[in-house]
């Protein structure tokens, strides 16, 4: 099996969405950065029940951010709510400000299909169209604003080079993307949301229904990508915390505990709830 | 709640990278004007279609109401229809030969088809399950519901009118009738045995009690109501069919109990006013049609509260 | 063994005295026979019609009875293509009609109507499934035809230049009142059918595609459509097998013009309408053709179904839990897909 590009030189240089591409530089303006995500006193309810109970945190740009903490403690749910996909549940709202560098995605006149296409969002459990061809799903996102051949295929390709999946798939773009492993469905999810370019990506529990060999696939892909797009991960796994996220957020009970660098967050952490969890104490 | 946003958020253009205003940020994300005409058409259109759908129903109850009604009147329940077809409603009679004919038939098919129905749907969820034969009674149950009316009808003249060499009578419509309602009994009452769950019947088996027992006492009441509105249904369906008693049950004017004699019928009656060539019992078949509707809509709602109270699954 | 409970007085449960395991054996031994005899007794009907319908093919020959162009009862010479085709065109124009409608409604309430008038809807156009055939035929022929008569003929006139579909004279039974009463019989079980196809689409698709920054109708179009074709048109062809097998209402609002009508607003005849006319008084080798034609239309409704249910199932099979619910509206429509949910 041919190695996948580890650095971003090695991915297709007619890459539209950078206007430069160097890894591990600080880009010089203008240059493609992704965008920091701010939440201020953000609740959410499902019905009258309050799950997210006024959180206020900020995820950094081009950092990866790692939630944890114990199931139930909302933090899918305030995840969720960035890319304004919590209020597709009937009976279920939010309020509060989620602003994207400074505009609020709540904001009346905002068009969340736009939020959307900006945030993007890669699931627990792999969710390829299933009636789609590999290039049919990654062309999804693009082909809903252009249908042009051309557009699409350099769309595709770059999509695919970016998720770390081009050298696998390329010579089979044609064949069913429900057809592939588990890792490869997910890494082929990822590129369907890199195809639209956003800013932010979310990603709530990746890895849970993949084997170890594709969520270490995972992890590394997620380690060059977070210097295009911003990068949210929820996940359960202490130890995918502290290897992929610059910076860690602790969640209990819908409440923000306390977010820091990941290494503070895991051996010198502030709040004793927090020193519970992540040795273990529950959970 | 929100920063004010400046710029159109519709316009797709460039977005500047370094720029504060709040406008521009998500200006390249949005849709194009296009994709939200289409998606506004897209929608109204569904909601036209919906529409539409609803349309008929309306003017049906509407003219049902309004013409049907104006015929209702004490005489018309309990006078017979007279052959007579002059103008002028009083000597055109009524319906009544026509409800209790219903009632009648209608009775005896359910009394056929609902005991073998279930006993078919016992034997295919307690004995057959998935064996080669069950998988073919399935089969030919299905065949039975796609089966056209009247085509029923012919089977039970074939066999029971040209065979015998006798007429029609009532209880032939009702076999007719039943043949009718035996697969969809069968197949609603399959599908509440199924809900029935295993473990209820091993804790029963476990117990000892033997397998007859645990269907009659335990498996049997628990999908009683789910039954039953299987049943309902299929009572109402066979009430409002008239093609498989056109050649088996006939029809006559008069009130006639005995079910082994011509015996008339809601459908049939409303039948013959429609197709006879005088306007003066078009009145009549209005009233006796919304009669038949209503009869009809009083088992379907009886059902549906019916399976609204059993909660199997 | 001496301290194993016993069921009744004093001999051990494993020693079920032979007497006592009669009643088992009786329920599953007469229950088994119960069902083969519907079985012997489906087969023997098909078997009797066949033969009341013999005189009539060995008149005619099988293909000159099925598709002779004549059914003229005075001569004794019985074609059924016309009967055959009136059957074929007020079915397609059933389907033409009412599935985009059923589709409509089922996509709207699944998809795009307010959680709370959901239920009311539904049950609304479940509604339409009660009404019996002849009141369908009393409506159509009492009410609709004429109100439509006009912009029937209207219609014609503009679309003369159209084989069969425009042009002619249009008469109050005709080809075309009988489809459109045909495609609001079959919309509920279209839509039924439908909207449990729909509604086992799982979340994650659905989410997927909004992911992306898709609008409503992009979703129901990406994730939505693609996903319940199959179920959709095994229901679209259970609503033909309805449609083809409908008597009542065709035989009120189709006419009884022996020959193929040449124009959709013009009468015709259907397999079904012809036996609910002819048959009171047919003898001798017309009754004969009736009875084949009554077979004919037996296998026709055959094959549909068939194929529908195929269709259909193989689309309950990839809907995991919800999928009962296809099936169930099937057999029973909306009140039994909801009953055995539980919805």
């Amino acid at each position: 099996m041919t190695p996948e590009p580890t650095t971003p030189e090695m991915a297709d240089p007619d890459l539209e969405i950078r206007t430069e591409a160097k890894p591990g530089t600080r880009p010089s303006a203008p240059a493609k950065r992704g965008l920091s995500v701010k939440l201020e006193q953000l609740r959410a309810f499902y019905g009258a029940s309050e799950q997210v109970k006024g959180i206020d945190l900020e995820f950094r740009a081009n950092e990866v951010t790692a939630i944890i903490g114990p199931s139930g403690c909302g933090k899918s749910t305030m995840v969720r709510c960035i890319n304004r996909m919590h209020e597709e549940i009937p009976g279920a709202r939010a309020e509060g400000r989620v602003l994207l560098e400074d505009l609020d995605v709540y904001g009346p006149s905002v068009d969340v299909v736009a939020v959307r296409r900006a945030v993007g969002m890669v699931f627990q459990k792999p969710n390829p169209f299933p009636t789609m061809s590999i290039f049919d799903n990654v062309a999804a996102g693009p082909r809903l604003s252009s249908r042009r051949r051309g557009d699409l295929r350099a769309k595709v390709e770059s999509a695919l080079r970016n998720a770390g999946l081009w050298d696998e798939v390329a010579d089979r773009l044609d064949e069913p993307g429900a057809g592939l492993s588990g890792g490869q469905q997910q890494r082929l999810c990822i590129a369907r949301s890199l195809a639209v370019e956003p800013e932010v990506i979310l990603m709530d529990e990746p890895c849970s229904a993949l084997d170890p060999v594709a969520t270490l696939k995972i992890e590394e892909l997620i380690d060059e990508l977070k210097t295009r797009v911003t990068i949210v991960i929820v996940t359960h796994n202490m130890q995918q915390a502290a290897r992929v996220a610059d910076r860690t957020a602790f969640m209990l009970d819908g409440k923000l505990v306390e977010i820091g660098p990941t290494q503070e967050i895991f051996t010198k952490p502030n709040d004793p709830r927090t020193e519970e969890y992540v040795t273990g104490k529950f959970g | 709640m929100s920063a004010p946003t400046t710029g159109p958020i519709g316009a797709p253009g460039p977005a500047g990278r370094g720029q504060a205003t709040g406008g521009d940020r998500l200006a390249r994300f949005a849709p194009s004007a296009a994709r939200r005409r289409r998606d506004r058409f897209a929608r109204a259109s569904i909601l036209a279609g919906t529409v539409i759908a609803l349309v008929p129903l309306a003017l049906i109850v509407y003219y049902l109401l309004s013409k049907g009604l104006s015929s209702w009147s004490v005489s018309f329940f309990t006078t017979d229809p007279t052959g007579s077809t002059f103008f002028g409603g009083s000597s055109i009679g009524g319906i009544k030969s026509a409800i209790l004919g219903t009632i009648e038939i209608v009775a005896l098919a359910s009394a056929i088809a609902v005991p073998l129905g279930v006993g078919v749907a016992i034997w295919l969820v307690e004995y057959g399950r998935s064996g080669w034969f069950a998988q073919l009674v399935r089969f030919f149950v299905d065949v039975l519901t796609g089966v056209p009316s009247i085509v029923f009808g012919l089977f039970v003249y074939i066999v029971l009118v040209v065979g015998t060499g006798s007429t029609y009578a009532g209880y032939k419509g009702s076999i007719a009738l039943s043949l009718l309602m035996l697969p969809i009994v069968i197949r609603s009452a399959e599908v509440v045995l199924l809900l029935v769950p295993g473990a209820l019947r091993e804790s029963a088996l476990a117990l000892g009690v033997p397998r007859w027992r645990v269907i009659f006492s335990v498996v049997l009441p628990t999908a009683l109501p789910g039954m039953l509105t299987g049943v309902l249904l299929a009572v109402a369906r066979a009430a409002g069919e008239t093609a498989p008693l056109l050649f088996t049950a006939a029809a006559t004017l008069k009130t006639n109990f005995n079910l082994g004699g011509f015996m008339n019928s809601l459908p049939v009656q409303i039948y013959k006013d429609v197709t006879s060539a005088t306007t003066s019992v078009e009145h009549r078949a209005w009233g006796a049609a919304l009669t038949l509707v209503v009869m009809i809509l009083l088992l379907n709602l009886v059902a549906r509260l019916i399976a609204r109270r059993s909660r199997l699954a | 063994m001496a301290s194993v409970p016993t069921a009744d007085g004093g001999r051990s449960l494993l020693e079920r005295p032979p007497l006592a395991r009669l009643p088992d054996r009786a329920l599953k031994y007469g229950l088994t026979v119960l069902s083969a005899l519907i079985l012997a007794l489906i087969v023997y009907f098909f078997v009797r019609l066949i033969g009341q319908a013999r005189p009539a093919f060995a008149k005619e020959g099988v293909f000159g009875f099925i598709f002779g162009n004549d059914w003229n009862v005075g001569a004794e010479h019985f074609g059924a293509l016309p009967l055959l085709v009136g059957t074929l065109i007020t079915s397609a124009l059933a389907l033409l009609i009412g599935v985009p409608v059923a589709v409509a409604a089922a996509v709207y309430a699944t998809e795009l109507c307010p959680p709370r008038l959901r239920g009311a809807l539904t049950m609304l156009v479940e509604l339409l499934a009660a009404v019996p055939s002849v009141v369908y035929g009393l409506w159509g022929i009492f009410f609709l035809a004429p109100k439509l008569e006009g912009a029937e003929q209207w219609l014609a006139d503009r679309l003369s230049f159209v084989p069969f579909i425009g042009g002619g004279h249009a008469t109050i039974p005709n080809y075309f009142i009988t489809g459109l009463v045909l495609a609001i019989m079959i919309l509920p079980i279209v839509s039924a059918i439908a909207r449990e196809v729909m509604a086992t689409v799982p979340a994650d698709h659905k989410e997927a595609a909004l992911g992306l920054g898709a609008t409503r109708w992009e979703m129901i179009r990406l994730a939505v459509l693609p996903y319940c074709r199959s179920g959709i048109v095994g229901g679209a062809m259970l609503g033909l097998g309805r449609a083809i097998g409908e008597t009542i209402a065709v035989t009120i609002l189709i006419g009884d013009a022996p020959r193929l009508g040449h124009h959709l607003v013009e009468q015709g005849y259907s397999l079904a309408a012809v036996i609910a006319n002819e048959f009171g008084e047919a003898q001798g080798v017309h009754r004969s053709a009736l009875f084949a034609a009554g077979l004919v239309l037996f296998v026709l409704t055959l094959l549909v179904n068939g194929v529908a249910r195929y269709l259909v199932v193989r689309a309950a099979r990839s809907g995991g839990q919800r999928g009962r619910g296809v099936e169930n509206a099937a057999a029973g429509g909306q009140i039994l897909a909801d009953a055995a949910i539980g919805a």
